[in-house]
């Protein structure tokens, strides 16, 4: 029977709530291991999960500098979707999604997975035109999309500025049904529990220092918890994977970080049942069960590891809110917060074998990581365990920048702050 | 963040495009090598502390600047005209950062 179901909230409830279980151990390293996995977020908890249930390799170690969660997959505005343009990256998010629709029940975790939609508006003509397009090569692969008019746009979001005398007005817009939010926190959670009832180490606070080499071929790591060493060591850090790398002379990456801002408003009742984005600027906002509106906008901009943004990104995604809802203009902001994205150079991911013999890795994910977050750990643990890609991450390769073989869904060129 | 620039004095970043990492050397245009184009065009250091980094005062004088930047502290610790170093090789004409 499932640890977790209506039946043991009950027997629980009876005895006081004292007896449940810690979601995860927290055991120290061992030396040695068969698999490493550098970056305790979604992805590289995901990652050790799949490594476990799907390919039996469970004497593995996940290591994380801070605390489970500390990093992107608590900071993201929780959007999940799989309305992209090429091919390769369809197929990639459409098994994300499936996977999502699913997870709760295999992970016996709630992640409060809820498709209530995405919806792209248009303002233009020609936007309308660049959204059929994207919706009939969605369609094309098998993945829901509609067109939706200005008067059935207006009954879903009642909300929304329609009137022509808005600054752009809203002609029409393309929706996902079946994308939607996910609870990011539970997200990781749910695969640290799973992943740690499998046999997996969770070792929090053990900052990776350095790569150990024999030659080449990378053995293991040094951390502030001491050596470990590997057969196969995978590097999951999203944001500093050039730092990381780094550690391993690899000092060179098709990738920048740069800092996303989000923003939470106060509470209000229901106001908003889909996740919503501007076309005339970039702006995107849901709203949560507890009723703050989570949305953002466009990176800062710079290369940045900060982890918090500066003044003008915040007038600008303010403004464009207004710009699509003016009865917000006196919603007061509770808190904003920066994250630091792994910006590549065609706004597709990495998940490959190598740079090095021995090693691992998955990066480049943009602002766009969380709603990959179960492929990518599927995928990955494929890599890992096959040394060689599963189908849907073939094409996500280190090598493609040299091969001239790039994915960039928005045709936007090597220019990472603009993906 | 604020950037000092030669000319205009210490203004607002929002004045300012971002035209990227500045460490980087256009091979010659009549240069075949592929591998000299994909570190050029590609590949980026990326540090965490102090980055040499391309900007333009679009919104002034226009000027393009070499920057000295931390991108851990945002901290602007030296700006030049990037002409002093050598021609800002990457700047693209349309200058679409938003600051």
């Amino acid at each position: 029977m499932a640890e977790y179901s209506a039946f043991s909230l009950l027997r629980h409830a009876l005895s006081g709530n004292r007896e449940w279980k810690p979601a995860w151990r927290k055991p120290s390293p061992k030396p040695s291991y068969d698999v490493i996995v550098i970056g305790g977020g979604g992805h590289g908890l995901s990652t050790a999960y799949y490594l476990a249930k799907e390919h039996g390799i469970t004497n593995v170690a996940v290591l994380e500098k801070g605390y489970l969660g500390s990093g992107n997959v608590g900071r993201n505005t929780t959007a999940v979707r799989s309305n992209y343009l090429l091919p390769q990256n369809t197929r990639f998010y459409e098994h994300s999604m499936k996977m999502w629709e699913n997870l709760s029940h295999d992970l016996n975790y709630n992640v409060m997975f809820s498709q209530r939609g995405v919806l792209n508006l248009a303002h233009t003509p020609g936007q309308m035109d660049d959204l059929a397009r994207k919706g009939n090569a969605m369609r094309h692969l098998g993945v829901d999309a509609h067109l939706m008019t200005p008067a059935e746009i207006g009954r879903r979001v009642p909300g929304l500025d329609m009137s022509q005398s808005a600054r752009f007005p809203i002609v029409g817009g393309l929706m996902q049904e079946r994308a939607g939010t996910a609870r990011h926190d539970a997200v990781a959670w749910g695969y640290a529990r799973g992943a740690d009832r499998r046999g997996v180490d969770i070792i929090e606070n053990c900052e990776v220092t350095g790569f150990l080499r024999d030659g080449d071929r990378v053995t293991g790591v040094t951390t502030s918890r001491g050596e470990i060493r590997a057969k196969k060591v995978a590097v999951a850090v999203a944001g500093s994977t050039g730092q990381v790398l780094r550690l391993a002379g690899i000092e060179r990456l098709p990738i920048e970080s740069h800092v996303l801002q989000a923003f939470v408003s106060e509470s209000l009742k229901p106001f908003l049942n889909t996740v919503l984005t501007f076309g005339m600027g970039h702006f995107y906002v849901g709203q949560s069960d507890k009723g703050g509106l989570i949305y953002g906008g466009d990176l800062d901009g710079y290369n940045s590891y900060a982890q918090r943004g500066n003044l003008p990104i915040v007038e600008e995604v303010m403004s464009e809110m207004l710009a699509v809802f003016p009865s917000l203009a006196t919603i007061r902001v509770l808190r904003s917060w920066g994250g630091v994205c792994d910006m590549s150079m065609d706004g597709s991911p990495i998940i490959t074998t190598g740079p090095l013999p021995g090693m691992y890795l998955n990066c480049g994910w943009c602002y766009g990581g969380f709603k990959a977050t179960p492929a990518s750990g599927f995928c990955f643990a494929h890599t890992i365990a096959k040394d060689a890609p599963h189908e849907f991450n073939a094409p996500f390769t280190l090598d493609r920048f040299n091969r001239g073989t790039v994915i960039d869904d928005k045709g936007q060129g090597p220019t990472p702050r603009m993906h | 963040m604020l950037i000092t620039c030669p000319y205009c004095g210490p203004r607002d970043v929002s004045e300012f495009a971002y035209q990227g990492d500045g460490n980087r050397t256009r091979p010659d245009p009549a240069s075949t090598d592929g591998d000299a184009w994909h570190a050029y065009v590609y590949e980026r250091l990326n540090p965490a502390g102090p980055h040499n980094e391309i900007w333009q005062h679009a919104g002034g004088c226009r000027a393009h600047l070499a920057v000295i930047r931390d991108t851990v502290t945002h901290e602007v610790s030296s700006v030049r005209f990037a002409r002093d170093h050598g021609a800002p090789a990457h700047v693209r004409r349309k200058s679409g950062a938003k600051a």
